[in-house]
């Protein structure tokens, strides 16, 4: 490493790509589809699942349409960066190997308080929780480390440990921000400053917050949503879990927008909850049965 | 004697199990060395956020040696059972074996000498069993492992008197050495004695004791607050919390912008204390909040705490200004504005706006009708306006201020304090310690708002099981007991239960979820298993206050002349004080050792006869001078205690029966109840039968033990 890292936002990115590289894991470039966080990556879902050792790391674009401030909320956005590892099996070192993480990125445990706070993790969308904690450092929260213990209703046979790093979080804390939009992006204007988070993503906040809680066409989702979930069953019976687990992907994402168009009551929400996690559970059940998931599936197959 | 120590290692444990978890462990191990016949002089358990263990001093170096005599077949027996007999005892031929007679003849003894273990091969066996079988609220596996534990488990450390014992869990070999502070002391440190281990780990930053941590923070933020005139406000639940994340305590001071002290101070310390576990500062004179805090790191920086003062400082500051935003943006909403509609209070008893409604209703009916106008009025406003505080953003950040926030809200819209205070207060009391509230109103609407959720669940036949209570019903209905036992509001329960479940029935707005489920209980259901749990938590706030649970079952089990057990709280407990101090007297005593023998005479002769000996006994059949006083005396007791539950004077009812006792006692002296004359007898069981009677409706003397 480097003895001053770039601290900007991209910096951060390619510093943790370079480190978790350098730990053995697959450098995967984003899921090409809107999900709610690096989680629902096929990489981690799914990978999750089965016997076979899994690492790998990547950023996931993460789309929270109910999160949505119009661009003027400083620290809140509907579309953001997670930064996702996946070890399988945890390693016995998967707390250093993180803290070393941090070292990386210039925060120095010698002068920083960082400390695993209790948070346990669980999607009811995609049936899975598991145990760990939220990283404080100097009381901010910078990311969520989870072992995982069951995905898709499925117990893992071997359990993985999934760190996540909150992109803006940390860039506004290693850059001493209180303001995402004010974040230094990267590259350079003809000016010679950087682009920021804001110039480079403001107008989308606007946009797209018009679009979640004004303009999504109910009808039009409803219909999605139905149509992926159709598609989705009808896949699994062809047997092609990770196929059908993009319609998976795609049916949350339209009850998401749905949410935040306010049309769904609450007791319509827990049964949308449960037909999505319905389609998940589907999806790990195929994976499991696929040749990289399975238990007898041979290195070779 | 030996001492051993033992150290379970592992990543960060949630601070609010680790107290719990070395007590278990504790206890596990301990309870397991007595078993094996290992005494020990003394033993401590302790925790830190990394570690859980135990120090027992004073343990024998093995088990004392057992004597077993096993009783064989007679020296005549056939040879098969002789040899059945030897394979069994482990023993290889007769001559190990003894002969002894009885009167039947010779028969063979084989004596087993079973050597004591050694002390470390029990503890060696035993550990793998506590760390196997242990209970986490909530464990986890690992890696490719399949042993369970509360976070990955990473070393064992156990000695005896120095030397390790050998033994392995799930891959996990113990040995002597442990790890210190995570930052200042990377790398193994041996410590095979425990005053060693205190040693070195103190060397490694690692404050062993729990107490002494909470005494180093304490003490630190009183220096800390002193030195800028201020005071700590104090939070033993915060420190104890506090306590549980820090291995090595500091305490730093940082402050915030003084522009947020325009906030309630509840909304201030609970965005400090809820997220952040920072210890809120008071001008040591005035007493105001201070714009300063006190936390914790689990580090001494190189920079003397700079870097991460500010990045706390930071932090909080963005906190606050979200809550100076919800506190501005929730004023501009007018609170009678806000509707709940839409909001789930369960899914199977309905929406939060119909709860609002009943609890309305509920309250006016325990204020009564003939309440003063202003008081229907201020509850009819403060239960209306209770829960609209859970539509604000700030009551949405920060759930704990429910209440709080609604009578700030309340309070800006110009509302009086006669309503603003019982909106802050309805939730009260959340614990046994908490205070009721304050006034009438905020009492009513607490009790009715609470008495609401019951029936809503026992309704729904949710109830709590075992340790099990998530919707805190235990808390509702102690809640309600000391706020009627303590004002002395006399109510009675059941007609509320009634119209409140008439109510619950009848909401027009059925969730789906509510329609497919099971059938509700039906309304003497509700009613029946709501009051026998209402009698249960009784019996525990009694129970506290050194009342016998047998004398509450005793009162409980009356019943009116509707069938009805009794339903007021407060008459309740007057009965149950009234009955235990006359159960005190010698009267009392002598009264139920005379119960208790009718009772006994009359089961015994009623199953022989097979018939029922209920009814008046006739002066005509009466020979004898101590059944006719007795009669006499049973009449005119009868009289006095059936004017006493009207009046509530139930010492008044008790001091009637009292007067049976010289009576009763003089007809067991004088009267035989088995005469021979068929028409005699049967009439003295009658008698019998109405001394039963008597007493029973002052009390289920029945249920009362002892006598």
């Amino acid at each position: 490493m480097t003895d001053a890292p770039d601290r900007s936002f991209q910096g951060l990115i390619l510093t943790l790509q370079r480190y978790w590289a350098e730990q053995g894991c697959v450098i995967l470039q984003p899921y090409d589809m809107e999900m709610g966080a690096g989680t629902f990556h096929p990489a981690t879902t799914l990978r999750a699942l089965g016997p076979r050792p899994w690492n790998a790391a990547f950023v996931q674009p993460s789309r929270r349409p109910t999160d949505g401030r119009y661009g003027e909320n400083p620290n809140r956005f509907q579309h953001y960066y997670q930064f996702q590892v996946i070890l399988k099996p945890s390693p016995d070192d998967i707390q250093q190997r993180y803290l070393d993480s941090l070292g990386a990125l210039g925060i120095d445990w010698r002068n920083h308080d960082i400390r695993f706070v209790e948070d346990d993790w669980e999607s009811p969308t995609l049936g899975a929780w598991g145990l760990g904690w939220e990283v404080w450092c100097d009381g901010m929260e910078i990311s969520q480390f989870t072992y995982f213990q069951q995905v898709g209703g499925f117990e893992v046979e071997v359990v993985s440990g999934e760190l996540t790093y909150g992109l803006e979080r940390l860039a506004m804390y290693v850059q001493g921000t209180d303001n995402g939009f004010d974040l230094e992006f990267g590259g350079k204007k003809p000016d010679g400053t950087p682009f920021t988070y804001g110039d480079v993503f403001h107008q989308a906040e606007v946009e797209f917050s018009a679009y979640n809680f004004e303009h999504a066409d109910v009808g039009v989702l409803t219909q999605h949503f139905k149509d992926h979930e159709a598609e989705c069953q009808r896949l699994l019976k062809a047997k092609l879990p990770l196929p059908a687990y993009d319609q998976c992907i795609k049916a949350s994402h339209c009850f998401n927008l749905l949410d935040a168009r306010g049309v769904i009551s609450v007791t319509e929400r827990q049964a949308y909850i449960g037909r999505v996690r319905e389609l998940a559970r589907g999806c790990c059940a195929a994976w499991l049965e696929s040749p990289q998931g399975r238990t007898d599936g041979a290195e070779g197959e | 004697m030996a001492d051993l120590l033992l150290e379970l290692f592992c990543e960060e444990i949630p601070a609010r199990m680790q107290v719990a978890a070395a007590r278990q462990l504790e206890d596990a191990v301990t309870a397991r060395l007595k078993d094996a016949g290992l005494g020990f002089k003394a033993a401590e358990h302790f925790s830190t956020p990394r570690r859980i263990g135990l120090f027992v001093s004073g343990l024998p170096k093995e088990q004392p040696d057992i004597t077993e005599e096993r009783k064989g077949p007679r020296v005549s027996a056939p040879e098969k059972a002789i040899e059945g007999f030897l394979r069994a005892a482990g023993l290889a031929s007769l001559d190990e074996c003894e002969t002894r007679a009885d009167k039947k003849g010779d028969y063979y003894v084989a004596v087993i000498e079973r050597p004591g273990q050694k002390t470390a091969d029990v503890i060696a066996a035993l550990v793998p069993e506590v760390v196997r079988g242990f209970h986490w609220p909530k464990s986890m596996r690992w890696g490719g492992g399949n042993l369970r534990w509360v976070r990955p488990l990473h070393s064992i450390l156990c000695t005896l008197d120095g030397k390790v014992v050998p033994f392995d869990v799930g891959g996990i070999k113990a040995g002597e050495v442990t790890f210190g502070h995570r930052f200042h002391a990377a790398g193994e440190i041996k410590a095979p004695t425990f005053d060693k281990y205190k040693e070195r780990l103190r060397e490694a930053r690692v404050i062993l004791d729990r107490t002494q941590r909470k005494d180093v923070i304490w003490r630190e933020a009183a220096h800390l607050a002193e030195s800028s005139g201020l005071e700590v406000e104090r939070d033993d639940a915060l420190l104890e919390e506090v306590a549980g994340l820090v291995e090595w305590p500091m305490a730093l001071m940082g402050t915030f912008d003084a522009a947020f002290l325009d906030l309630p101070p509840e909304v201030l310390i609970t965005a400090m204390r809820s997220h952040q576990k920072y210890f809120a500062l008071r001008d040591a004179k005035t007493g105001g909040l201070a714009n300063k805090f006190v936390f914790v790191s689990n580090l001494e920086a190189e920079d003397g705490g700079k870097a991460i003062t500010a990045g706390n400082e930071r932090v909080l500051n963005a906190r606050l200004s979200d809550a100076k935003f919800f506190w501005d943006q929730d004023r501009k909403l007018h609170l009678d504005d806000l509707s709940l509609s839409g909001i789930v209070f369960h899914e199977r008893i309905g929406f939060l706006e119909d709860k609002v409604e009943r609890t309305a209703a509920l309250a006016l009916g325990i204020v009564g009708p003939t309440a003063e106008k202003d008081v229907r009025v201020n509850v009819t406003e403060a239960a209306k306006l209770s829960k609209k505080d859970l539509k604000t953003s700030m009551v949405y950040e920060f759930p704990e201020l429910q209440g709080i926030m609604g009578a700030y809200y309340a309070a800006a819209l110009d509302y009086p304090e006669e309503v603003t205070r019982p909106i802050r207060e309805h939730y009260s009391p959340v614990g046994p310690t908490d205070e009721i509230p304050t006034g009438v109103v905020g009492q009513v609407i607490a009790t009715a708002d609470k008495l609401d959720t019951l029936v809503g669940f026992f309704r729904n036949d949710i109830r709590p099981t075992g340790s099990r209570d998530p919707y805190a019903l235990r808390r509702a209905a102690l809640g309600i007991i000391r706020i009627l036992v303590e004002t002395q509001r006399k109510l009675h329960l059941i007609p509320l239960i009634q119209s409140n479940y008439a109510l619950h029935e009848s909401g027009h707005q059925r969730l789906a979820a509510a329609l497919d489920k099971a059938e509700p209980f039906s309304v003497d259901e509700t009613v029946s298993v709501l009051l026998s749990f209402f009698a249960d938590r009784l019996k525990v706030y009694l129970r506290d206050k050194g009342a016998r649970h047998d004398l509450i079952d005793a009162v409980f089990a009356l019943r009116d002349k509707d069938g009805n057990p009794p339903d007021d709280l407060v008459a309740i407990v007057a009965r149950v004080e009234a009955l235990g101090a006359f159960l005190d007297t010698d009267d009392g005593k002598n009264l139920l050792a005379g119960y208790k023998r009718a009772v006994n005479i009359l089961r015994i002769e009623e199953k022989k006869d097979k018939t029922s000996y209920v009814g008046k006994a006739v002066k005509k059949l009466m020979s004898e001078e101590a059944e006719k006083a007795l009669a006499g005396a049973i009449a005119e007791a009868d009289k006095a205690a059936a004017v006493a539950p009207k009046t509530e004077d139930f010492k008044g009812a008790m001091a009637a029966v009292a007067r049976l006792r010289a009576p009763v006692d003089r007809f067991f002296d004088e009267v035989t109840v088995n005469a021979d004359k068929k028409d005699v007898r049967e009439n003295r069981l009658k008698l019998l039968s109405q001394i039963r009677a008597s007493l029973e409706g002052v009390a289920d003397f029945s249920k009362v033990e002892g006598g």
